[in-house]
């Protein structure tokens, strides 16, 4: 018994070193775990206020870019107001329903809530955003996260007033996407590399593509809204032994610089969820 | 100003300096990530315990993990260069020339050539364990092969210009100070 004590006594550094060690790779490789761990929550929240000092600071020198994303997306947007079209026949009038009750709000599905991004890196394997928006302002977990080009990623970690968004340029990362001018359901992954592309696996060879095609999400996903731009098709790979293209994709996003988001909450989440767990218990 | 306050600082300056300045930095190559945080670990008195080392290690690099959202990766890198390091000391120095005379190790304290050895080596073990770590995740050899000579000469770059930058002034300690 002795010998063991004095053992460990003389290797007591290698002992703590190999502890040290065996706690820093089991947080590394369980870290999808450690997401829902509290003390993440607060290191978040403790970050976050660093992260949003020099934001503050950060913001003035690309203010002139964001201005001009934000006038283009809001060109895009009037171009859809209602007042830019008209009959073209006069025996046709359009009529605006003056009903009293709200009838768009029960079938509103998604809602875009605006957030600052106060913290963001690119040349990690995993790449995170950090928005000053957290549970108090109606975050959760599992939220599309969009910007004014395109999107951006998913809400994996919400503490009060912050939340943690794993970007487009994450290793665990796969969002479902489709060519815009054709069908062809695919994957965007990242493979770790450049991060101004990511790649679409999956898309069937039948479909004919070119470069520069635009990449959108799918209306069947229930966490991104239909139809919200992925990236640009920038380099066909052929691969003679698959029957599958697996596309080099340009991101729509310059995450280099991004400044605002918008999290999209769908309103309609829970209905889905409940009746996919009843599908599934039958 | 005494030590521990002095690399308080210097840990927090460390940190923020590779996370806002560092970081920032647009890629040139998916090879090449500016690494210089953990020349604080390079930095650390002579006189602490090997126990105490690797703790400071593990807290240094688990405090960067956290900004970056990694936690562990760079934790495990700084605990095994901490660990690593007395050895590499002792291998390098005979054992009284510089604990008694000098604060912590510099190009003043161990000379030019000896000092240079241990900035490449512990360089080198922590980029190859911490893209190691990166390399089980992609699993490509060659971008691991790539990613650790690039990297390593961009941190040798930036540790140069860094010591030419801030000549630590490490004064022959006497009896009296």
């Amino acid at each position: 018994m002795r010998n063991i004590f004095l053992f460990i006594a003389r290797f007591s550094n290698l002992f703590f070193f190999l502890l040290l060690q065996a706690a820093a790779l089991t947080m590394l490789f369980r870290y999808n775990k450690f997401h829902e761990a509290a003390y993440m929550n607060v290191a978040n929240e403790a970050t976050g206020k660093v992260f949003l000092r020099y934001n503050s600071v950060e913001t003035y020198f690309s203010l002139k870019k964001e201005n001009e994303k934000l006038r283009e997306q809001n060109a895009q947007l009037l171009n859809l107001l209602k007042n830019d079209f008209s009959a073209p026949d006069s025996s046709r009038q359009l009529i605006t329903d003056t009903i009293r009750i709200d009838s768009i709000e029960q079938y509103r599905k998604f809602l875009f809530l605006p957030a600052k991004v106060i913290g963001n890196t690119v040349d990690e394997q995993n790449n995170y955003l950090t928005l000053h928006r957290g549970y108090n302002q109606g975050v959760n977990v599992n939220m599309a996260v969009v910007g004014p080009e395109g999107i951006i990623g998913k809400v994996i970690n919400v503490s009060p007033n912050m939340s943690v968004v794993m970007s487009l340029l994450h290793r665990k990362n796969s969002v479902v996407a489709l060519l815009k001018k054709g069908s062809g359901f695919g994957e965007v992954i990242w493979d770790g590399k450049d991060p101004r592309f990511v790649t679409l696996t999956k898309i069937p060879r039948t479909i004919k593509i070119s470069k520069g095609d635009t990449v959108v999400t799918s209306p069947y996903s229930d966490i991104f809204p239909a139809g919200q731009t992925v990236g640009y098709v920038e380099e066909v790979a052929e691969e003679k032994s698959t029957s599958v293209y697996s596309l080099k994709v340009r991101t729509a996003t310059n995450f280099y610089s991004i400044q605002h988001a918008y999290i999209v909450k769908n309103l309609q989440k829970s209905e889905m969820d409940s009746l996919l767990v009843k599908v599934k218990k039958d | 100003m005494s030590n521990l306050l002095k690399n308080i600082i210097r840990f927090s300056l460390f940190i923020l300096f590779q996370v806002f300045v560092l970081d920032k930095i647009p890629p040139l190559h998916r090879f090449i990530v500016p690494y210089l945080y953990f020349l604080f670990i390079l930095w650390l008195p002579f006189k602490i315990s090997r126990g105490g080392l690797s703790l400071m290690g593990f807290l240094f690099g688990l405090t960067l993990d956290f900004f970056t959202k990694s936690p562990g990766l760079h934790a495990a890198a700084c605990t095994l260069i901490a660990y690593v390091r007395p050895f590499i000391i002792s291998l390098l120095m005979p054992k009284e020339a510089y604990e008694i005379s000098y604060a912590e190790p510099s190009i003043t304290s161990m000379g030019l050539m000896p000092y240079t050895v241990y900035v490449l080596i512990l360089t080198v073990l922590h980029h190859i364990y911490l893209i190691f770590l990166e390399y089980l995740e992609i699993g490509d050899f060659l971008f691991f092969l790539g990613k650790v000579f690039a990297t390593t000469g961009i941190s040798l770059l930036l540790i140069i210009i860094t010591e030419i930058l801030f000549p630590r002034k490490s004064r022959y300690r006497t009896n009296v100070a």
